[in-house]
C-alpha cells in the first residue's frame, strides 16, 4: 500500500467527533455517484431524499414519528454496547412489544376507560423487557453468546407477531386481511400538533434520552457498566456485579424498545399489521455506533436515520427509485463509520518506500502500542 | 407414516441442509484462521441476488452461480479492508455487512422480485441413484448438493490433513507464534475470509437457483445465522458442521412432517422451529465453558497488528 497506518500515541477526540460527519460525507457523494450512475441528476435527488422532507413543519413532525422508535431502541443498545453486551435484538423486542400491547389495546374495543392507554403502554414496554431477559438469563446463566440468541428470537418475535396477525388476533370484521380491529380513541396517543401523526411518544423519547444520560454520566451503575466494557477483568477484580450489570442493560434495552414498539402500534399505525417496523431495531444499531452510543449523539443520528426513511419514500414516489435505497444508505453509512473510525487511533503516513522522512523513534512508538494490544490475555 | 413420507423428509432434509454446509463450512474456515465474520447473511443475500439476475440474463444458470460466488467474494473483501486492513471490531463489521447487503441486494434485486426461472434440475447418478432408499435420499438431488458433499470432503481434509490446514489452525490460535515462524498471518486470514464470502455466495445461489428458484428480499431467512451458530454447535469440527445441518434441515421442514401426520398447525408457528432449535442448542453446548474453550480458536475475533 501506497499509505501506512501509524499508531497515534492517545486516540484523537477529535476524531471520535469527527468520524460520523466524514462518514456521513462519504455516503452522501457515493449516494450522488449511485444516482449518477441511475441515470438521475444528483443534486436534484440529494435534494429529495435529504432536503425536501424538511423543507415544511410537516416534515418536521414526521421526521419525530419516525426519529421517535430509532431513538428508544439506540438509547437501549448504547447502554448494552458500552457494557460490551452485543444485543442485536431491539427488533424482536420492539416487535413483542407492539404485539403483547397490541393485545390489550385490543382489550379495550368497548371502553374508554383513563387506564386504558398506560395500561397497553406498560405491558408493551414489559413484554420488550422479557423478551430481552431471555437472552440475558441464557448469557449469564448457560455462557450462550448474546448476538445469536437475541438475533434468533428477533426472529421469532416476527412470527409470533405474523402468527397473531393472521390467527387469534385478527379483525373478524376485516374482510379476512391480517390485521388486527384498529384501535380506540382510548388507547391511541394523543397528538401534539393538529394535523400531523406526531403524537407523545417523542417525549418518551426525549425523557428515555435524559434518563440514559443521567445513568451514564451520573452513576455509578453508569460507571461499572462502562468499566465491564473496556476491560471485563478489571471489573472482575474490582468487584463489581457483572451478571447484575448484563441484566440491567439489556432489560433496560428490552423495555425502550418494547415501548417504541407499543408505540408505534397506539400511535400512527392504530392497530396491529404485519409490517408494525420497517427494521427500526436494526437501524438503530447503526444509529448507536453513529451517536458515539452517547445520548446527545444518538440524539442527532436518529434524526439523520428517520430522514434517511423519509428520504427514501419520497425519492421512491417522485423518482420513481426503488424504496430499497433506505436500507443501502445505512449499510454504506455504517461502514463508512468503521473505515472512518480507523482515524481515530491511527494516524495515515505514507508508505516507507514513498517516503523518505520516517523517523526511527515513531517506529519504535509502533511496536510499543501492538505489543500492548495483541497480547491481551495471555 | 408410511415409507415414501419418510423417504421424502430424509430428502427434503438434504436439500435444506445444503445451503447451511455450504456457509458454515466457508464461516468455520474463516473462523478457524481467527476471524470472526458476521456477515454471513449479508453474502449470501448478495449471493442469491446476483447469481439469480445472473443466470436469468445469460440463460446460463452456471454462469449464475459463478457469479453469485464472485459477489460473496467482493463482500467478503470489503469486510476484509475494514475488519483486518483497518483493524476495525470484527463484530461490528460483520453486522455492517449484513446491513449494508440486505439494503444492497434489495435494490439490485428490485426489479427481479417474483420473475420466474427454471431452477437447477435435479441430476440423478446412475447405479448409485437406483440403491432403494439411499438412492432417492442421498443420489437423486441437484448437482449443487453433490458439490456440497465433495466441498466438505475438501475442508475436511484441508483442515486435518494438509499443511496449509495446520497453518490456518495455527493463525486462528496464536499469530504471534504463527507469524514469528514465518507464516504471513495477514495473507492467510485474508484468504480465509474470502473462502467464506465465496461459499456464502454459493450458498446463496442454491437458494435462488436450486431451492427456490426467484428472488425474494430477505430470502435467505437467518439461514446465515443459523451457520454461525452451527459451527459452535459443530466445536469447529467439519464433519459435526454436516451433521448439525441436516439436523437443523431436518426442523426447518417441519411442516412436511406435521402435514403428514395429519397436523394443521399454523406454518407462522412452525417457522419458529429453526430459530428456537437453535437457541436451545447453543444454551446446551455453550453452558460448559470449558468445553467452548477447548475448541474455539485462541485468538478468534481479537484483530492481530504485525508489526511492520
Amino acid at each position: 500500500m501506497i499509505f501506512k497506518l501509524e499508531r497515534r500515541v492517545d486516540d484523537s477526540r477529535w476524531m471520535a467527533y469527527l468520524s460520523p460527519i466524514l462518514a456521513g460525507a462519504l455516503t452522501l457523494i457515493t449516494g450522488s455517484i449511485l444516482f449518477w450512475a441511475l441515470d438521475k441528476d444528483p443534486l436534484q435527488t440529494l435534494y429529495t431524499f435529504f432536503i425536501a422532507p424538511v423543507s415544511d413543519l410537516y416534515g418536521w413532525t414526521e421526521l419525530g414519528v419516525k426519529a421517535a422508535p430509532i431513538m428508544l431502541c439506540a438509547l437501549g443498545l448504547a447502554v448494552c454496547y458500552r457494557g460490551k453486551v452485543w444485543n442485536i435484538g431491539a427488533e424482536g423486542q420492539l416487535l413483542l412489544g407492539a404485539l403483547v400491547g397490541g393485545a390489550m389495546a385490543l382489550q379495550f374495543l368497548e371502553s374508554d376507560s383513563a387506564f386504558a392507554l398506560p395500561l397497553a403502554l406498560v405491558v408493551g414496554a414489559l413484554a420488550g423487557m422479557a423478551w430481552a431477559a431471555i437472552p440475558a438469563l441464557l448469557k449469564t446463566h448457560f455462557n450462550t453468546n448474546e448476538i445469536l440468541t437475541t438475533i434468533m428470537l428477533n426472529y421469532i418475535a416476527l412470527n409470533l407477531l405474523l402468527f397473531s396477525v393472521h390467527g387469534p388476533l385478527k379483525d373478524p370484521g376485516g374482510f379476512n386481511f391480517p390485521e388486527s380491529a384498529m384501535f380506540t380513541e382510548a388507547v391511541t396517543l394523543p397528538l401534539l400538533l393538529e394535523d400531523s401523526r406526531m403524537h407523545i411518544g417523542i417525549l418518551f423519547a426525549l425523557f428515555a434520552l435524559v434518563v440514559v444520560w443521567v445513568l451514564l454520566s451520573k452513576t455509578f451503575v453508569g460507571f461499572q457498566i462502562k468499566v465491564l466494557g473496556l476491560d471485563s477483568r478489571a471489573a472482575h477484580f474490582a468487584g463489581f456485579k457483572e451478571r447484575r450489570l448484563v441484566w440491567l442493560a439489556l432489560l433496560l434495552s428490552g423495555a425502550l424498545a418494547g415501548l417504541a414498539g407499543v408505540c408505534e402500534v397506539t400511535g400512527p399505525i392504530g392497530q396491529l399489521v404485519p409490517q408494525v417496523s420497517p427494521g427500526y431495531g436494526y437501524a438503530a444499531i447503526i444509529v448507536a455506533f453513529l451517536g458515539r452510543l452517547h445520548p446527545v449523539g444518538i440524539l442527532l443520528a436518529s434524526m439523520l436515520m428517520a430522514l434517511i426513511y423519509i428520504g427514501g419514500e419520497l425519492v421512491q414516489i417522485e423518482l420513481n427509485l426503488p424504496l430499497a435505497l433506505t436500507g443501502l444508505f445505512q449499510g454504506m453509512l455504517l461502514f463508512f463509520l468503521l473505515a472512518c473510525d480507523v482515524l481515530i487511533g491511527y494516524r495515515i503516513r505514507l508508505s516507507p518506500r514513498f517516503s523518505a522522512t520516517r523517523k526511527p523513534s515513531s517506529a519504535a512508538l509502533v511496536n510499543g502500542a501492538d505489543a500492548n494490544l495483541s497480547t491481551p490475555s495471555q | 407414516m408410511d415409507y415414501d413420507l419418510i423417504v421424502n423428509i430424509l430428502y427434503a432434509t438434504v436439500r435444506t441442509g445444503t445451503p447451511l454446509i455450504l456457509v458454515a463450512l466457508g464461516e468455520l474456515v474463516c473462523e478457524k484462521s481467527g476471524v470472526l465474520n458476521l456477515g454471513q447473511e449479508g453474502m449470501m443475500l448478495m449471493g442469491a441476488v446476483i447469481g439469480f439476475i445472473a443466470a436469468l440474463e445469460t440463460g446460463n444458470l452456471w454462469l449464475g452461480v459463478t457469479f453469485a460466488m464472485a459477489a460473496g467474494l467482493m463482500m467478503s473483501l470489503l469486510f476484509g479492508f475494514i475488519a483486518l486492513n483497518l483493524s476495525a471490531n470484527q463484530v461490528a463489521t460483520g453486522l455492517a455487512l449484513t446491513i449494508f447487503g440486505t439494503g444492497l441486494s434489495a435494490f439490485v434485486g428490485s426489479d427481479y422480485v417474483g420473475t420466474p426461472l427454471v431452477g437447477v434440475e435435479p441430476w440423478h447418478i446412475p447405479l448409485l441413484s437406483d440403491i432403494p432408499f439411499v438412492g432417492r435420499i442421498l443420489f437423486s438431488h441437484d448437482p449443487l448438493v453433490y458439490l456440497s458433499f465433495g466441498l466438505f470432503v475438501g475442508v475436511y481434509l484441508f483442515l486435518n490433513r494438509s499443511h496449509a490446514g495446520l497453518a490456518l489452525k495455527a493463525v486462528g490460535e496464536s499469530p504471534e507464534s504463527a507469524k514469528a515462524t514465518g507464516l504471513p498471518v495477514f495473507r492467510i486470514r485474508y484468504l480465509a475470509v474470502m473462502f467464506g464470502g465465496a461459499m456464502a455466495g454459493l450458498a446463496g445461489a442454491y437458494l435462488s437457483l436450486a431451492y427456490t428458484p426467484l428472488w425474494a428480499e430477505n430470502m435467505t431467512a437467518g439461514r446465515g445465522w443459523i451457520a454461525l451458530a452451527l459451527v459452535v454447535f459443530a466445536s469447529w469440527k467439519a464433519e459435526r458442521v454436516l451433521l448439525g445441518a441436516y439436523l437443523f434441515g431436518a426442523f426447518s421442514i417441519m411442516h412436511l412432517v406435521a402435514q403428514g401426520l395429519g397436523f394443521s398447525v399454523s406454518p407462522n408457528l412452525l417457522a419458529i422451529m429453526p430459530y428456537l432449535a437453535t437457541i436451545v442448542v447453543l444454551v446446551m453446548l455453550s453452558s460448559d465453558k470449558a468445553r467452548v474453550k477447548l475448541y474455539a480458536p485462541v485468538s478468534l475475533g481479537k484483530p492481530f497488528h504485525p508489526v511492520d
